[in-house]
């Protein structure tokens, strides 16, 4: 067997092992909506960990992370810390979100928005909203894997039918088993993810230079600036690192699936101790940047950063190894991609189709329209992956800024009274028009800032001030305030 | 509904001021420390020390937690 097939069979096998998990996780569990998107409420400590390690820790981290490191230098560093910040900030709102998600039978974000500010019409924006911007994050899973089956066979399997594969063996396990199948396919990907990261980042940088510090060295003889910021990039200097730590850390569980993970949790203190711990979970990505600055050294002037991490461990590591570490990247690829097409799904069907056009449809109806949309989404996203070519970071930071709009809404939602659905809403489409403006007539970093961020300020200050000028609306355990039925 | 202590703000605030606001104060190559640039190493070690402070407010919010459901039935 030559040595990309060795890889390329590694690699199959070990998504075969994933879907076959996935398959069998629950399937003594009787498939309602409630089971197939908060797996009944019953998760504690250790599997809420697993999953919401399962959904942060993607390729972007894998891949993504190592090709910042490589194209970019310093500006990647903003990934360690909004990491750390976002589970800081996590510490203090989740215990509440998931209390006010117990008491009102919540699954979803827009449940939040629906219950707390009465609004069908406001639930039905954020549902679109989520569900457009979970696409490039499902698309740069996609792109993850078409990368890695590409470099896994020396360019021999086209990434556009790696991609078609993906989809299929991704959609049968989402369709059959729902967050069940994600929480326990996490335990098969992590631990691998945790030896690759190991062995990939110590044994790179000592098989080219004899051991980390003395890459470094190297590296900061040859190219001082690139490990400081702006590094390699012209914008991307301090102001940029600030506001983009800030935009993602506060972003971190505004994403519709890391927010409905939140409800799968038994108690708010599950979701208090789990803040504490989470960011020793990070420790592993620093070992990746080690990864990327060694490519950059190794093997320069590649097209695309995305694809140094691969590329270096095909010529420092044996084709066997190279196929271990393509199957981590792909189930780090395919775990999240499937949370993310079960979120889309089910915020699609309902909290936008069933409360605006169908108020008839039956659970179980809503149930099969959630399945057919994971379908629909992945093509939709298959689509976007062969059509166009952004990093993999560019990727997650566009979605960063669509969904770092809900943020107002939720924190006001729950701390402040005098918020009303009208100036929610109207920060909201404010922010989501600025993001949309600025990021398509190519102003981001806007004046050195992350435009996100500035949409963000935006949006904030749009929804108090149309709060303040509006009539004071009843909160959530007020009688007398209209129920919408989620 | 119940808000979060002053005291576990303030915990929280030392790392948002360490690895985010403070930047240009350690964003350099040299020192090397442990063979690490100084702006990674100073990242690395708050990865380690977030969570101990985070552990020391968590403590903070259960007492303070108790001690509410003790006086009035946990309301705000």
């Amino acid at each position: 067997m030559s040595g990309s097939a060795i890889a390329l069979t590694i690699i199959f096998g070990i998504i075969l092992l994933g879907s076959a998990i996935g398959l069998y996780a629950g399937s003594s569990y009787k498939m309602d909506l409630e089971q197939w998107t908060v797996a009944g409420r019953g998760f504690g400590l250790i599997l809420v960990w697993l999953l919401q390690a399962g959904e942060i820790y993607t390729t972007f981290a894998f891949l993504g992370a190592a090709g910042w490191a490589y194209s970019r230098g310093g500006p990647t560093f903003y990934i360690l810390a909004y990491l750390m910040l976002g589970y800081v900030f996590s510490f203090f709102f989740l215990p509440q979100l998931w209390e006010v998600g117990r008491k009102h039978g919540m699954q979803t974000e827009p449940d939040f928005f629906a219950r707390r500010y009465g609004s069908k019409y406001l639930a039905g924006f954020v549902a679109v909203v989520g569900f457009i911007f979970i696409i490039p994050y499902v698309q740069l899973q996609l792109t993850g894997l078409g990368i890695i089956v590409t470099v896994a066979s020396s360019e021999g399997v086209s990434r556009t039918t790696a991609m078609i594969i993906s989809v299929a063996l991704l959609d049968a396990f989402v369709l059959t088993r729902g967050v069940r199948a994600v929480a326990w396919v996490s335990v098969l990907k992590d631990s691998l993810m945790l030896i690759v990261a190991v062995v990939i980042g110590i044994g790179v940088p000592y098989i080219n230079f004899g051991g980390i510090g003395n890459m470094f060295a190297v590296l900061a003889q040859a190219m001082p600036r690139h490990l400081m910021m702006p590094g390699a990039t012209q914008t991307m200097g301090h102001a940029w690192y600030i506001s983009t730590v800030l935009l993602t850390s506060l972003g971190f569980y505004m994403w519709p699936h890391s927010f409905g993970s939140i409800f799968t949790a038994k108690s708010g203190n599950t979701l208090r101790r789990n803040a504490v711990i989470m960011p020793l979970y990070t420790i592993t990505l620093p070992l990746i940047f080690f990864v990327g600055f060694s490519a950059l050294l190794v093997i320069p002037g590649l097209s695309n950063g995305d694809l140094s991490l691969l590329t270096i461990v095909r010529k420092s590591f044996p084709a066997w190894f190279l196929g271990v570490v393509g199957g981590a990247g792909a189930i780090t690829a395919m775990v999240p991609a499937a949370l993310l097409l079960l979120t889309a799904a089910t915020l699609f069907a309902k909290n936008f189709y069933r409360p605006l056009f169908a108020p008839s449809l039956a659970d179980h109806q809503v149930a099969k329209l959630a399945k057919m949309m994971v379908v629909v989404i992945s093509v939709l996203a298959l689509y976007f992956a062969t059509h166009s070519s952004p990093t993999l970071v560019q990727l997650l930071l566009i979605g960063y800024a669509g969904v770092t709009q809900f943020f107002p809404g939720v924190l006001f939602g729950l701390y402040w009274k005098r918020v009303t659905n009208t100036g929610v809403f109207a920060g909201m489409i404010v922010g989501v028009a600025t993001v949309a403006f600025l990021a398509l007539s190519k102003r981001d970093p806007f004046y050195g800032l992350n435009a996100g961020f500035v949409a963000l300020c935006v949006n904030t200050a749009i929804t108090m001030l149309v709060s303040l000028a509006t009539n004071a609306q009843l909160g959530f355990e007020e009688p007398g305030q209209e129920i919408i039925p989620l | 509904m119940k808000k979060p202590s002053w005291g576990a703000i303030l915990i929280a605030l030392i790392p948002f001021t360490a690895v985010c606001f403070s930047v240009s104060l350690w964003d350099r190559v040299y020192p090397m420390v442990l063979g690490l640039p100084f702006n990674l190493f100073w990242l690395i070690s708050w990865l380690w020390l977030t969570p101990l402070l985070m552990w020391g407010a968590y403590r903070l919010e259960v007492r303070d937690a108790s001690a509410s459901r003790g006086k009035k039935g946990g309301s705000h």
